[in-house]
């Protein structure tokens, strides 16, 4: 059984991760505490609210170095919501500018819509040869609840890595939705809350990814 | 394809068990809402609401446990409201497992309230209630529409399209827009009321109070409602899930 810890960094709704990974048959710890989330087969990062106030959560248990650490060494990480965005380079919201961790270039953002937040079901464009997606119908709908995202992809593409999976939505406009790359994970989406949609992601990521 | 308009049933809680009576005066027990909150789930609801009936009079650790348990088994979102007067109000509801939570009366009383639920736990999970209902006696509001304490029984002069301008401006992340005239009277949503809020926010719109027949659900998405809610018309069977969604694809609007 998958040993999983949900970093607990005084962000949100941790349960529903826990429980939600549990469903899908993982041992789930919801934890701050750094050489467990060094240590586990799998860390999920969830995240509400706002990016700086997150990141300031996150960097008070020494995030950064865990998710730095881990992915040094090919292990699992899955960032959720703004666990997703803090991955990249920084935060705009409000006119407050915010450094995130810088897994990836790219600005996280107000998405341009005339509805915001963007709560409710909506579907994904995942490339072939996703693994987070595989086995889900190109009309499933995951839940969202964001008004903030990431609107250009920067990464440029070059021979030397292999190029991210990159996964869009569209409200307003498209932005990011998900992210695959290597040991990196990320949904914009929660997954936890996407009802048999978002615990067949999850378990197409315990089983393919952290293995 | 864009963001599906969501169908919510509510689940009016009394002591820990769903009730549901006209008006909110005459309370029916309609059943335990941990099992109920699942069987909406499997028919398809895009999210729940509970709604604690009794707030004011106690039975607030009942209701913890009861969004708990909820939170154990169903996988989708949980709005709770009811008697939700300070962030730790908030804070408690959140860590029992609820995804959002709705403020009503506590606002009213100091609107602040809502900004500083919202900065610190995130709009996103912070939603404005609004009890309206055309004004019946005194001045009239701008919008003719006032906002309304005790389940509609007491006026506040307050507009309730101001006031849900104004949650928004206070950083709300949604508004629950209940017509208090239509509540219980089975005779389709308050339109007006909706196109009115419509147009002045841009945080989505869930319309409540007055479904009693398929029919009535694709004009409240026409007059701008993002969401459509609804209690004693799904929880006696009287419509489906299903049903409510078949009808609004029919109408050429997006539903899950």
């Amino acid at each position: 059984m998958s040993r999983i810890v949900v970093l607990d960094y005084g962000s949100g709704n941790l349960r529903s991760a826990e429980r939600a990974l549990r469903r899908v048959g993982a041992d789930v710890t919801v934890t701050s505490d750094f050489d467990a989330a060094c240590d586990a087969d799998g860390l999920v990062v969830p995240g509400v609210g706002a990016f700086a106030h997150c990141m300031e959560g996150l960097n008070a248990v020494r995030g950064p170095q865990i998710i730095g650490r881990r992915l040094a060494g090919g292990r699992p990480v899955l960032g959720i919501c703004v666990g997703m965005q803090v991955l990249f380079e920084r935060g705009v919201e409000f006119g407050v500018e915010a450094d995130g961790c810088g897994e990836w270039p790219g600005t996280v953002e107000r998405i341009k819509a005339d509805v915001l937040p963007h709560m409710g079901w909506n579907t994904v464009r995942a490339p072939s040869g996703s693994t987070l997606f595989a086995g889900l119908d190109a009309d499933t709908r995951f839940y969202f609840v964001h008004s903030f995202g990431v609107r250009r992809w920067e990464l440029e593409e070059s021979h030397a890595i292999r190029p991210p999976l990159v996964t869009w939505a569209h409200h307003g406009e498209d932005f990011v939705a998900g992210v695959e790359n290597g040991a990196l994970s990320a949904t914009q989406f929660h997954p936890e809350k996407s009802g048999d949609a978002g615990a067949q992601l999850l378990q197409n990521w315990l089983r393919d990814v952290v293995g | 394809m864009g963001v599906a308009v969501r169908v919510i049933p509510c689940l009016d809680v009394d002591a820990g068990r769903v009730v549901k009576g006209v008006n909110f005066q005459e309370l029916r027990d309609a059943g335990d809402p941990v099992e109920m909150a699942a069987v909406y789930d499997a028919e398809g609801a895009d999210e729940l609401t509970f709604l604690d009936v009794t707030a004011s009079s106690g039975e607030r650790a009942t209701m913890i446990d009861v969004v708990r348990r909820t939170a154990e088994q169903v996988f989708i979102p949980l709005t709770v409201g009811g008697g939700i007067r300070t962030p730790e109000d908030v804070d408690r509801m959140l860590r029992a497992g609820a995804d959002k939570v709705s403020v009503n009366t506590a606002a009213i009383a100091r609107p602040e309230l809502l900004g500083e639920m919202a900065r610190r736990f995130g709009s996103q999970c912070i939603v404005l209630s609004v009890d309206a209902r055309r004004v019946k006696e005194g001045a009239p509001t701008p919008s003719t529409f006032e906002v309304t304490t005790h389940g509609g029984r007491t006026g506040t002069g307050i507009d309730a399209v101001e006031w849900a301008a104004r949650g928004q401006e206070l950083g709300v992340g949604e508004i629950l827009l209940n017509s208090m005239d239509a509540d219980g009277t089975r005779a389709g949503f308050d339109l007006e009321l909706i196109e009115k809020v419509r147009r002045v926010v841009d945080v989505p719109v869930i319309a409540s109070g007055g479904a009693g027949a398929l029919e009535h659900f694709p004009p409240a998405i026409r007059a701008g409602a993002d969401a459509v809610l609804a209690a004693s018309v799904f929880h006696f069977g009287q419509l489906r899930i299903g049903e409510v969604k078949d009808v609004l694809r029919a109408d050429h609007v997006e539903v899950r």
